[in-house]
């Protein structure tokens, strides 16, 4: 029998707020532990929550950038559970009634385009967490993180391969970072993911039982773990079992997904409106003022890349991955390089430099005014293609050599005086009779061979253009 | 020292004719004298409170002095007070020492008032006549056999038997009106959302609500220009506009419509309370008031719906009491279930553990529709009765409690009879309205109160109306016999 594979996923996503979602303690990650746990983070006995209004605001972005419903009015509920990393004894979330609607995600594999439908998106707040081999003889408790936003994205189940879970988790990451609510960190848990996974024969209607792979932190684990979990279920029920449904733990070490608790034992949250906070009210002079301050989001800005730019989709959508890499592009473009030219380098030769030296974009050491000057330098004919890769690589070690005096220093100018090409020219074809002749009878290739050597005879700086040109006309 | 009340105290601190350390180490000393036997208060420090006292004679000295400046009054120990022993009446926070103030704990810091100690209450605020609480029962200063009422039984007790003359209370579902009734003083149980939560120790979040006791509606009124604010730390207070409680306190109130539901004087009320009440009424009718009959007919809904809504909110608002980083946790235990389960199971008394299992229950799936929600909406319907009501009348009024003060463990293992004791407080809890009890005459020398509703909003009229009963009646000035030294 062939089988299909059904793919959800719930994200968490840590919104990039200076404070906590209910209390005024910072959000900064990696300090001391509990130097960030104000009294309500340790649910001293009457501290009581205030929302904080960037959340909201967040929140709203979201919803905006997926097309989804705002919720006029949403409610704070409270998830009730005994866990050590739990101080209040619940979870303050969103139940019934989230703050984001229905609305939904275009992702891309290889050429094909699909819409995937969010769910719904709503606030929530982070747990501490539990040391362990910290404290002598016991588990230690961290309460920074505790009170942390978040929002919890959930898809509809409309995914069908680990590649299409794949690229909607990258997509996703991309649009969190681009509308600037998430610092988008996968190793310091700012972005992850719960998988949830079921196959049914093909073509049937019928969802199968589906397991939930808890806490994803990285793209090459949410493949890793689907391809497991995918395999695992299709040879359990090929061999007649049942699977139930669980919570698993993918296991990184041997990319084995293993199951955590089964549904039995699940906990009865005893969900109920938090009465400590108001009804969540927003306006909707409010959601417009928040759509009118947004920026650009990037499958618009692609789309607008590539008619008013003619960049190609690959290029177009390479740009738009990430919002700095489009502010890099636009303001190398502000400074008169060719956009097609721009977006070539920045993918090219700045991504692969960057990539080697483990760096953002915003890092890089050659800014975009350098790179916009060096490729007009191109442009305008001053140097070739293959003396701007040489400036480049002495730019990215000393970025303030000023441009034009490397270029007199290296001696990189290009010769574009046609008298001297042509002496160049006829030199070669002087001292090259037998590769004449060859072009002569037919062999296109000789031509090359010649260009080549004339290129050589001027230490590469004869523009290739004029040299292609005048050659041309030489042997014709 | 005669028995005065907070406005006397204010009036002579600031004509220099008495010390706020005089008075203050007054009140230590009869706290030292009579607490022993009442047990109204938790926890005393002596040399706090009189450094605080000092403090508030400088500032009176200073010309710095607020109205409040220098007054001694006790705070609940269901408030935290940063550096003291917090407990709320429990032995899971018996040892819990508050890092930070309440905002209500701060408000009175802040004019410089004098805390002279944290007050005795049922364990989180759970009982109706002071039981509970790990820190042994109250007395009722009026007799020592009875209870003084609770939850807020050691406020009530403390200003009864004169060991101090006001003191912060709060009221879930009669806990300021009910021991104020039992013990013969005036206490308010404000709108809901008028005094901040923040900082005191959360039972029933949606019903709790902060207020002020005292002997008489003036000190109360004194009380509230303190306590009654916006908080933007609790966000559910509610931005009022800031009023002078003492303002309107001397307007005559002829004229006034005062509703009497004809549900408050059913089965289940005392026979000679109710005698009580009704001349009580025609005192009213002398003042120029006149009488309508309204009708609040959820009233009895009110007791089954709140034991819903409370103990579901509670079972929830408990729950951080896990023996992980503050409060009890129980010496031996084999894994975290164990600890968690010995420090609730040995940390919490048995009313507290009988409210958290009802919560839980309610609110377990499958139930929630049928209880939680079905309650909520009940809810709304009492509140619905109140605003008809409140179309024909200024105030409400009728007994606060079934009867006056009742025996030392007559009830305590009777949870469903106790809960009766709060039949006429509980459903303006439920509509969020302003409450009051006013002592309005006796029964066997008990105290007996009379209770004031009024209409969100509406203490400023409610101290007005209790105030005119006072100027025509003495029964807020009796003491218990033998107490006053």
């Amino acid at each position: 029998m062939s089988w299909e594979v059904v793919i959800g996923i719930e994200t968490h996503v840590q919104l990039q707020t200076k404070t906590k979602i209910f209390s005024g303690a910072s959000t900064e990650f990696g300090a001391e532990p509990n130097t960030q746990a104000c009294l309500l983070s340790v649910a001293f006995p009457g501290t009581l929550p205030v929302l904080n209004d960037e959340v909201v605001q967040c929140a709203i972005k979201f919803g905006l950038a997926t097309n989804a419903e705002i919720a006029s009015r949403s409610i704070f509920a409270r998830k009730n559970y005994f866990y050590p990393d739990l101080p209040k004894g619940y979870q303050i979330s969103q139940y019934e009634i989230p703050i984001v609607g229905k609305g939904s995600l275009e992702i891309e594999v290889g050429d094909i385009k699909k819409r995937v439908r969010i769910t719904r998106a709503h606030l929530e707040e982070d747990a501490g967490k539990s040391l362990h081999g910290v404290v002598k003889n016991g588990t230690g408790i961290d309460l920074n993180r505790a009170g942390t936003p978040l929002l919890e994205i959930v898809s509809e189940p409309d995914m069908s391969s680990a590649a299409e879970a794949v690229a909607y988790a990258k997509k996703l990451h991309e649009l969190v970072r681009w509308i600037g609510i998430c610092d988008g960190n996968m190793q310091e848990g700012s972005f992850r993911c719960d998988i949830n996974v079921s196959v049914k024969p093909k073509g049937s209607d019928k969802l199968g039982t589906r397991r939930e792979i808890k806490n994803l932190n990285s793209f090459k684990f949410i493949e890793q773990a689907i391809h497991y979990e995918t395999q695992w279920q299709i040879e359990m029920l090929e061999e007649g079992k049942i699977i139930q449904q669980a919570t698993v733990l993918f296991n990184p070490e041997t990319a084995e997904t293993r199951a955590m608790r089964s549904k039995e034992e699940a906990n009865d949250y005893r969900y109920f409106p938090d009465p400590d906070l108001l009804p969540l009210e927003i306006p909707d002079e409010k959601i417009s003022e928040i759509k009118a301050a947004m920026i650009e989001l990037p499958h618009l800005m692609k789309a607008r890349l590539e008619r008013d730019y003619q960049l190609s989709p690959y290029d177009a959508s390479g740009i738009t991955s990430d919002k700095a890499v489009a502010d890099y592009f636009f303001a190398t473009l502000k400074e008169g390089a060719e956009p097609k030219q721009i977006a070539n380098w920045i993918l090219g030769q700045l991504f692969s430099k960057l990539n080697e030296h483990n760096l953002s974009i915003e890092d890089s050491p050659i800014k975009p005014q350098v790179l916009s000057l060096l490729l007009k330098r191109i442009q305008d004919a001053t140097i070739s293609n293959n003396s701007a890769k040489q400036l480049f690589e002495k730019l990215w070690m000393s970025p303030s050599l000023e441009i034009d005096a490397l270029i007199e220093i290296e001696g990189l100018k290009q010769v574009s005086d046609s008298g001297l090409i042509e002496k160049m020219i006829d030199e070669v074809l002087k001292n090259n009779q037998a590769m004449v002749d060859e072009y002569r009878s037919g062999k296109e290739k000789a031509f090359n061979a010649l260009v080549g050597q004339i290129m050589k005879a001027s230490k590469g700086k004869a523009n290739p253009g004029q040299v292609n040109d005048l050659l041309k006309k030489k042997l014709s | 020292m005669e028995d005065w009340g907070i406005k006397e105290i204010s009036n002579l601190l600031r004509e220099n004719k008495i010390s706020s350390l005089e008075i203050t180490t007054h009140y230590l000393q009869q706290i030292k004298q009579k607490n022993p036997e009442i047990n109204a208060f938790i926890t005393v420090d002596e040399t706090r409170t009189l450094a605080q006292a000092k403090l508030a004679d400088e500032r009176i000295q200073k010309g710095e002095g607020d109205i409040f400046t220098g007054i001694p009054i006790a705070q609940t120990d269901i408030f935290c007070a940063e550096d003291w022993l917090t407990s709320c009446g429990s032995k899971m926070l018996h040892n819990f020492v508050a890092p930070y103030d309440a905002t209500v704990v701060k408000q009175f810091n802040d004019v410089g008032a004098v805390n002279l100690g944290k007050t005795n209450m049922d364990e989180f605020a759970m009982g109706s006549s002071n039981e509970t609480s790990y820190f042994g029962a109250v007395k009722n200063p009026w007799d020592l056999t009875r209870v003084p009422g609770g939850s807020s039984g050691g406020s009530a007790a403390a200003i009864a038997a004169r060991m101090c003359p006001g003191a912060t209370a709060t009221d879930t579902g009669g806990s300021i009106r009910q021991p104020a009734s039992l013990c013969g003083l005036t206490g308010l149980k404000p709108t809901y959302g008028l005094v901040s939560r923040y900082g005191m120790i959360a039972f029933a979040s949606s019903l709790d609500q902060a207020g002020p006791m005292a002997k008489s509606s003036e000190d109360c009124a004194m009380m509230m220009n303190v306590m009654a604010g916006y908080d933007v730390k609790d966000s559910t207070s509610i931005d009022h506009k800031k009023e002078d409680y003492t303002k309107n306190i001397d307007q005559p109130i002829d004229g006034l419509k005062i509703g009497l539901p004809k549900e408050f004087f059913a089965e289940g009320l005392d026979h000679n309370v109710a005698k009580v009440i009704e001349s009580a009424i025609d005192q009213y009718k002398k003042l120029g008031a006149t009488i309508v009959d309204v009708s609040l007919p959820n009233t009895n809904l009110s007791i089954p719906v709140y034991y819903v809504l409370a103990p579901a909110e509670a079972s929830s608002n408990l729950s951080r009491y896990d023996g992980v980083r503050f409060g009890y946790r129980t010496n031996q235990y084999d894994d975290l279930m164990d600890m968690y389960c010995k420090t609730r199971q040995e940390g919490f008394g048995d009313e507290v553990k009988r409210r958290i299992l009802i919560g839980t229950y309610v609110l377990s799936a499958g139930y929630y529709d049928a209880y939680y929600l079905k309650a909520q909406q009940i809810r709304h319907l009492i509140s619905e009765d109140f605003k008809k009501a409140f179309q024909v009348c200024d105030v409400i009024m009728g007994p606060t409690a079934p009867s006056t003060a009742f025996k030392a463990n007559e009830k305590i293992d009777d949870p469903v009879t106790m809960y009766l004791q709060d039949i006429f407080t509980i459903s303006t809890n439920l509509a969020g309205l302003p409450g009051m009890s006013i002592p309005a005459g006796s029964v066997n020398e008990l105290p007996v109160g009379l209770q004031i509703i009024g209409n969100y909003f509406s203490e400023g009229l409610m101290l007005n109306v209790a105030h005119q009963f006072q100027k025509m009646t003495d029964w807020h000035k009796a003491v218990p016999q033998g107490l006053l030294s």
